[in-house]
């Protein structure tokens, strides 16, 4: 059977097919990173301490989070990725108003703004190589890089899809057809829809790793 | 979200997108104004998810137009929420009767080698 391509709202689920398509991914990913914090919260109940015992030249045993983690880091990668929600949404606005020039500001910004995020988390994973913490190290480490790192992954996904409708992908709104045009605002819709995902399951991470 | 949006529908959602900007940014800083109260483990963990809850709901509500959003969509994502809220019953069931758990895997075990 043929899937049509086409973004009317189709008459038995009265939504257009690629925003179901999405909204069933994300309900897919919503269990990925539901177990991986399902991993995290027994790991925490059952450890006689947490983040435990670590290396601080000589080892000392760390009581907070923070004394491990760079919360002021943290706190900027979450201002980025709250910003970065809005370029998007406003991205899509901008092709709703017909307004290709800020469609490309603000997808630009969006791109810009994730790759700023990945930056930022580069320094802070740079800082635990520098004091031979790894994965490995031991259970809060585990779960802040595994956590973590899933997480740039989508980001890094969303930078090269974000970046290919930035780009090439342009083309479908230069054709200049009303159906063209309608096409490419769905997809910057589905793309969007993704991108405040990757948000939002930063908005749970951030608190439950980084201050708690 | 309704396909057949207005000019005027779009610049009324573009207003709102900035409040909820202003309001996630408010957030945040709570949240880590918070954290340096440095309350014990249960409520420092149950004001965290809170923020955090009200800051997703936001996200979901306006940027994703979950507000207006069709039925299907909301069943899609109810679904997911109760697999993820069978999943941690789970668990949590498997955490509180570990006892449980390890003679049932024993009985899973000798069935599989019988």
């Amino acid at each position: 059977m043929q899937i049509p391509y086409e973004v009317k709202a189709r008459p038995d689920t009265g939504v257009n097919n690629a925003k179901l398509g999405i909204w069933l991914f994300l309900a897919s990913e919503v269990m990925l990173f539901g177990g991986l914090f399902a991993a995290y919260v027994f790991l925490r109940i059952g450890a006689d301490a947490w983040p435990g015992m670590m290396m601080y030249g000589e080892e000392t045993m760390a009581e907070r989070a923070d004394q491990i983690l760079n919360v002021p880091l943290a706190f900027v990668n979450t201002m980025i990725l709250i910003a970065s929600s809005v370029t998007m949404v406003m991205a899509w606005a901008s092709l709703k108003m017909d307004r290709f020039d800020r469609y490309k500001l603000y997808m630009g910004l969006t791109i810009l703004l994730a790759l700023g995020f990945l930056v930022v988390k580069g320094f802070e994973y740079g800082d635990k190589f520098d004091h031979h913490w790894y994965a490995s190290t031991n259970n809060f480490l585990g779960v802040y890089f595994v956590l973590t790192g899933l997480h740039a992954i989508h980001v890094t996904g969303g930078i090269l899809v974000n970046a290919y409708f930035w780009g090439p992908g342009t083309k479908m709104w230069k054709r200049g057809t009303a159906r063209d045009k309608a096409h490419f605002t769905n997809r910057i819709e589905v793309a969007g829809l993704y991108w405040h995902f990757v948000d939002l399951v930063w908005i749970f991470l951030f608190p439950t790793i980084y201050l708690i | 979200m309704a396909e057949e949006m207005t000019l005027e529908d779009v610049k009324r959602h573009v207003k709102v997108y900035i409040t909820v900007f202003i309001a996630l940014a408010i957030l945040t800083v709570v949240t880590v104004a918070v954290s340096y109260l440095h309350m014990p483990f249960t409520p420092a963990l149950l004001v965290a998810l809170a923020i955090a809850t009200v800051k997703a709901a936001l996200v979901a509500l306006y940027f994703m137009h979950l507000i207006s959003e069709k039925q299907v969509i909301l069943w899609v994502l109810l679904s997911a929420g109760v697999f993820l809220a069978g999943m941690f019953a789970l668990f949590l069931g498997a955490h509180a009767d570990q006892e449980a758990v390890a003679t049932l895997a024993t009985l899973i075990l000798s069935s599989h080698v019988a």
